[in-house]
């Protein structure tokens, strides 16, 4: 009797079209390239900042208008996606166990979710939004 | 097999992604309020230059901009294995090395401030 | 007595005799089951009264020994955990994806066996004791810390759905990983420096993109995904104690 195992290729470029779990993975890990976007976009900022007021006047006019708040909102859309997985997933990575037992997830969740809340208001307050 | 270097690069993503999730949204929302040219008084040239002059200031700009930087890298390093561009040392040599330019760039334009 | 309700279910087989075949290819049977049966009882009526050539492995039939994983409409399932109830219309069954098919539904599980030694999963005693001196003792809160871990079947549900493992052969996967990171955890044991040198490697944990399929399929709840992190996380604190600290402290 004669062994000839038969290996399966899988495709390099569209394996995550497969299934629906591996388009959410995708759509969790593409979020890195708005956020890095946005990273660079404050990059800009900061150099523009340190060139003195009509460099950082003709950022401001850069970024003001309909095409400029269309592209900021999609970033926003995947800076929420990030931060929603990013919570989800913390107590996997480090669980706390007390006595015997663990602690349920949803109070490391929730905590994450009230860090997020008062970050965001202490931000908003000193920039004048609030 | 000798033990991997990856965890340098993990630890600034993992820090990276946590600043990230909770700070992002906020100053992308403060960067739309921009957009729309309803800007408070504080996101003004005056306002700005004043909190980047303060030493708080510098350590918070450089922080989140760094975190953000080598966050990004190392995710969109995986990333693009994952889509099927697989020559994993090139990325990562092209990704680090965007991240050390924005780095540096901030590093030196806020201490110029 | 209560009359035993009947439903004729459709299977798609994919089939491969490699005496015969250069490619697998599918064979449709159509069996007469009952209404609670799973995917194994439905294989087993074919094999009974239709096609005694079919193969596949099966042994406990209730979700323990970790025998009968395979795809049932591109799903990674124990074939004795698919309720028939469950699916509609033409159920495919493939043989667990991610291992090279030896048979019709058997697959060569070589490398997953391999992995698994590759790890050392068995206390490595942190102090050795003779017989005389007594047991090695443990209180509860000891045994929680590792117990989720130590559920594992070695079924390979997670090999089959984890996406770097389809694409990087060389990596030792979900169940390996989880596996010592039971042991490391295991307050009996000292052998987790050991462990670092085969897990803490580029094919070890650092091929995790935390996709987290493999906690998704996992029948027994192990977590392998979460238990991957911890390692991430174990690891990276050894790297920067190994090379900050003087002397490389551990």
């Amino acid at each position: 009797m004669s062994r000839k195992p038969y290996i399966r290729q899988v495709s390099k470029t569209s394996w995550y079209l497969k299934q629906p779990r591996y388009m959410r993975y995708m759509s969790r890990e593409v979020t890195c390239i708005f956020i890095g976007a946005f990273a660079l976009l404050m990059v800009c900022a900061v150099e523009r900042l340190s060139q003195g007021q009509a460099a950082f006047e003709s950022f401001m006019a850069a970024i003001t208008g309909p095409w400029s708040f269309l592209g900021l909102f999609v970033i926003l859309a995947f800076a929420v996606h990030n931060a929603t997985n990013w919570f989800n997933v913390t107590p996997k990575a480090m669980p706390v166990q007390i006595g015997e037992e663990f602690l349920n997830g949803k109070y490391i969740v929730g905590a994450h979710y009230a860090i997020w809340i008062v970050a965001s208001l202490v931000v908003l307050f000193f920039a004048g939004v609030m | 097999m000798a033990k991997s270097n990856k965890p340098i690069f993990w630890s600034l993503f993992a820090a990276g992604g946590t600043l990230a999730a909770f700070l992002a949204p906020v100053l992308v929302l403060l960067f739309l309020l921009l957009s729309l040219g309803h800007a408070p008084a504080v996101l003004s040239y005056a306002g700005l230059h004043a909190f980047a002059a303060h030493w708080f200031g510098k350590l918070f700009l450089l922080a989140v901009i760094t975190l953000f930087l080598w966050h990004a890298a190392h995710r969109l390093r995986v990333t693009v294995f994952d889509f099927g561009l697989r020559q994993d040392s090139v990325v990562a040599v092209v990704v680090y090395l965007i991240a050390a330019a924005g780095t540096i760039t901030t590093a030196l334009c806020l201490l110029r401030i | 007595m209560t009359q035993l309700k009947k439903r004729m279910v459709q299977l798609e087989v994919l089939r491969y005799d490699p005496e015969k075949d250069t490619e697998p290819h599918f064979q449709k049977y159509t069996v007469e089951c009952n209404e609670e049966w799973v995917v194994l009882d439905a294989l087993n009526a074919v094999k009974e009264t239709i096609d005694p050539t079919l193969n596949f492995r099966w042994s406990c039939h209730m979700a323990v020994c970790g025998s009968c994983g395979m795809m049932v409409n591109g799903e990674p399932k124990l074939s004795c955990h698919a309720f028939l109830r469950s699916y509609e219309g033409v159920i495919r069954v493939e043989p667990l994806a991610n291992f090279p098919i030896e048979r019709d539904l058997v697959t060569v599980a070589d490398d997953f066996i391999e992995k698994l030694k590759r790890v050392k999963p068995y206390i490595i005693p942190k102090e050795k004791k003779s017989i005389e001196q007594g047991e090695y003792k443990q209180t509860p809160a000891q045994l929680m810390k590792f117990r989720q871990f130590s559920m594992c079947i070695n079924c390979m549900l997670c090999y089959a759905a984890c996406p770097e493992y389809a694409l990087q052969p060389k990596f030792i996967g979900p169940a390996a990983i989880a596996l010592a990171h039971r042991y490391n955890l295991d307050s009996r044991d000292g052998g987790r420096d050991e462990r670092q040198e085969v897990i803490a490697t580029n094919e070890g944990v650092w091929e995790c993109s935390f996709v987290g399929a493999c906690s998704e399929v996992c029948p027994k709840a192990v977590d392998p995904a979460g238990a991957l992190q911890q390692v991430k996380v174990a690891s990276t604190i050894d790297w920067f104690k190994e090379h900050l600290l003087p002397g490389g402290a551990k």
